[in-house]
């Protein structure tokens, strides 16, 4: 457990008054200059766990770019190829998956952001009967996910006769209780006199709720978009229920579909296909690790 | 004289609104949140209420509507083995996936806070595994368990170790699958200690040292309780994800061998859509949503009430 500890520091003077006093082998590298395998060993272990992590994807990339051969056969001059890429490509209707991915994604978060607004808007500003009940009533989906309601949903989905259609693989999600809660902190923190100066010059609910809450907003909305866009991208289960087409099959489960029945156990064109459908998310990733960092991290504190 | 009658006027004018603004604000206030609340009542309220109205009828078979059955189908529950595995599988993933997934967040947190040499790269590596999907991940994952010239036997080969069917045989299966979980989820929760860490004052851990404190002691008397909020937020999180996702279980084993590696929503899913048993579905379904219940109840009761009054 000891390599858990180095402690953040900020400030780089700190004074070693009370090293005596300590109790022996409990003491930070800062508070004792000959002591330098702690530390080391620290980086050690973090380096080695962060090599462990990166691993799945660094195989992946050496299988997607290798012939066969070489997918299970680490050697140096293994020869280059893209030709995985092409036969992964060829092999399934992924440019079709692509656009029901992207259009899955677009609509959910399009539907989320209008609805998610105006309730929180409703909940934040607006005193009406049964407002407290409601809302408890909203945050019993962040526990109650739809994700372990597939069998009531499917016979929802059935009777309303939408079964594979990509507005059935959103209509669950649309309603984000996680979107209302994060906008309904926000709009609260906005200060009531710009709310009422608006009021003033006879601006109506909706206007004000649009000039003033939701520029506000701004840095809220797009980290709960880059959450909404990853958490639908990679979402797996509920559209693999729901879908049973081509026509509407997200990436996730035509890759699943892909790499359980059509390749047998070819690692380099499934690892080139798994690359693939993951690729537009990690690019982002990659370009604006910064911005989806600190959207994960707002999007997570309450 | 100070005190005329003009600013009192206002006070009171503030503190109750006229009649007329408060019925606008009613029916404004439920016309914003009418649209999230129909799509909510239809696919979160209404499916759980029906849930457990499901569990006390039959499954309708062909023109066979359902029927009244009473407990039957959970006296079939009590009775069948694979719920039995089912449920304690999902203890034991939960178990296991849950303390790992958190100690190893926080230490990254921490590492990824302090000054350690690469800090950029650690930082990224942690964290990809949170955009990349489950289920691509996992097909990798597949390879790295293959037996024999799989990564895992590969690298063990190289110490000696005979190969090993990883996935295949029940004492290693659900073991692979926890820590495939544990990979996928640590970087998440990684970043909600960093905002924590990142929050909090230098000056606490600096008096600490001053009076001599070691790191460990820092760690446990100040760090870890200021963090215990953040703790709460990332346990209930881990704990709905334990018996959320089962992406991986699809891809890697489809809760083989011999159902040791099922857990309770895969045993759904598989009654529910492979079996159509749509009844029994939905009594396991009760027995979930029971489990996530006093998950919300145990986080509003208790932990809540200690980590505010510590």
């Amino acid at each position: 457990m000891s390599v858990l500890l180095s402690f953040p520091r900020k400030r780089e003077s700190i004074p070693t008054v009370g090293v005596e006093n300590a109790p022996t082998g409990t003491m930070g590298p800062r508070f004792r200059g000959d002591d330098k395998i702690g530390p080391a060993l620290e980086t050690a272990g973090a380096w080695m766990l962060a090599l462990v992590w990166i691993l799945p994807l660094a195989y992946a990339l050496w299988a997607a770019i290798h012939p066969s051969a070489y997918s299970a056969h680490f050697v140096l001059d293994a020869p280059l190829t893209l030709e995985n890429f092409a036969r992964a490509w060829n092999a399934a209707p992924f440019a079709r998956y692509f656009l029901n991915t992207f259009l899955l994604v677009t609509l959910i978060l399009a539907t989320q952001l209008v609805l998610c607004t105006l309730a929180a808007y409703a909940f934040a500003r607006f005193a009406f009967v049964g407002r407290d009940i409601a809302f408890i009533l909203v945050l019993l989906q962040l526990m109650i996910m739809p994700d372990v309601l597939i069998v009531e949903n499917y016979r929802t989905m059935s009777a309303l006769g939408i079964v594979d259609t990509i507005p059935a693989i959103g209509l669950p999600y649309m309603a984000s209780a996680f979107g209302i809660f994060l906008l309904r902190q926000t709009f609260k923190s906005v200060p009531r006199e710009l709310d009422e100066a608006a009021r003033v010059e006879g601006a109506g609910p909706l206007t004000v709720l649009l000039k003033v809450y939701v520029p506000l907003a701004k840095p809220v909305y797009i980290a709960y978009g880059l959450v909404s866009v990853s958490y639908h991208w990679n979402n797996f289960l509920w559209p693999l229920i729901v879908t049973n087409s081509v026509n509407t099959r997200p990436l996730t489960v035509g890759l699943q579909i892909f790499a359980s029945t059509d390749q047998g156990i070819d690692w380099s064109v499934i690892t080139a296909a798994t690359l693939m459908t993951s690729a537009p998310l990690l690019v982002a990733f990659l370009l604006f690790q910064r911005q989806f960092v600190q959207s994960f991290m707002r999007a997570g504190i309450r | 004289m100070m005190h005329g009658p003009e600013p009192a006027a206002l006070v009171s004018v503030a503190a109750t609104p006229p009649p007329r603004l408060q019925f606008s604000a009613q029916i404004h206030g439920w016309l914003l949140l009418l649209p999230a609340a129909v799509l909510l009542v239809t696919f979160t309220h209404y499916p759980a209420v029906a849930t457990i109205i499901d569990s006390f009828f039959s499954t309708p078979k062909g023109r066979r509507a359902a029927v009244f059955v009473g407990a039957d189908n959970y006296q079939a529950m009590l009775g069948d083995p694979v719920f039995w595995r089912a449920l304690g599988n999902n203890i034991v993933y939960a178990a296991s996936v849950i303390p790992l997934t958190i100690a190893l967040s926080l230490a990254m947190a921490i590492w990824v806070n302090g000054k350690i040499a690469g800090r950029p790269f650690l930082r990224l590596s942690f964290f990809t595994p949170t955009v990349l999907p489950m289920i691509a991940v996992a097909n990798i994952w597949l390879f790295f368990y293959a037996p024999g010239y799989g990564l895992l036997d590969q690298m063990l080969g190289l110490f000696g170790i005979p190969a090993h069917n990883w996935l295949g045989s029940q004492s290693t299966a659900l073991l692979c699958l926890i820590a495939v979980a544990v990979w996928k989820d640590a970087g998440f929760f990684m970043i909600f200690y960093l905002a924590a860490l990142q929050q909090m004052s230098p000056q606490l851990a600096e008096a600490a040292a001053i009076e001599g404190a070691g790191r460990w002691y820092v760690f446990r008397r100040i760090t870890f309780p200021l963090l215990m909020p953040t703790t709460l937020f990332v346990l209930i999180n881990a704990i709905i994800n334990s018996f959320r996702l089962i992406d991986h279980i699809v891809v890697m084993t489809q809760g083989g061998p011999d159902n040791t590696t099922a857990l309770l929503l895969f045993y759904i899913y598989e009654v529910g859509f492979k079996f159509w048993d749509t009844a029994y579905a939905a009594t396991l379904t009760v027995v979930l949503l029971a489990l996530l219940a006093i998950v919300a109840l145990g986080q509003f009761l208790i932990l809540d009430r200690r980590i505010h009054y510590q």
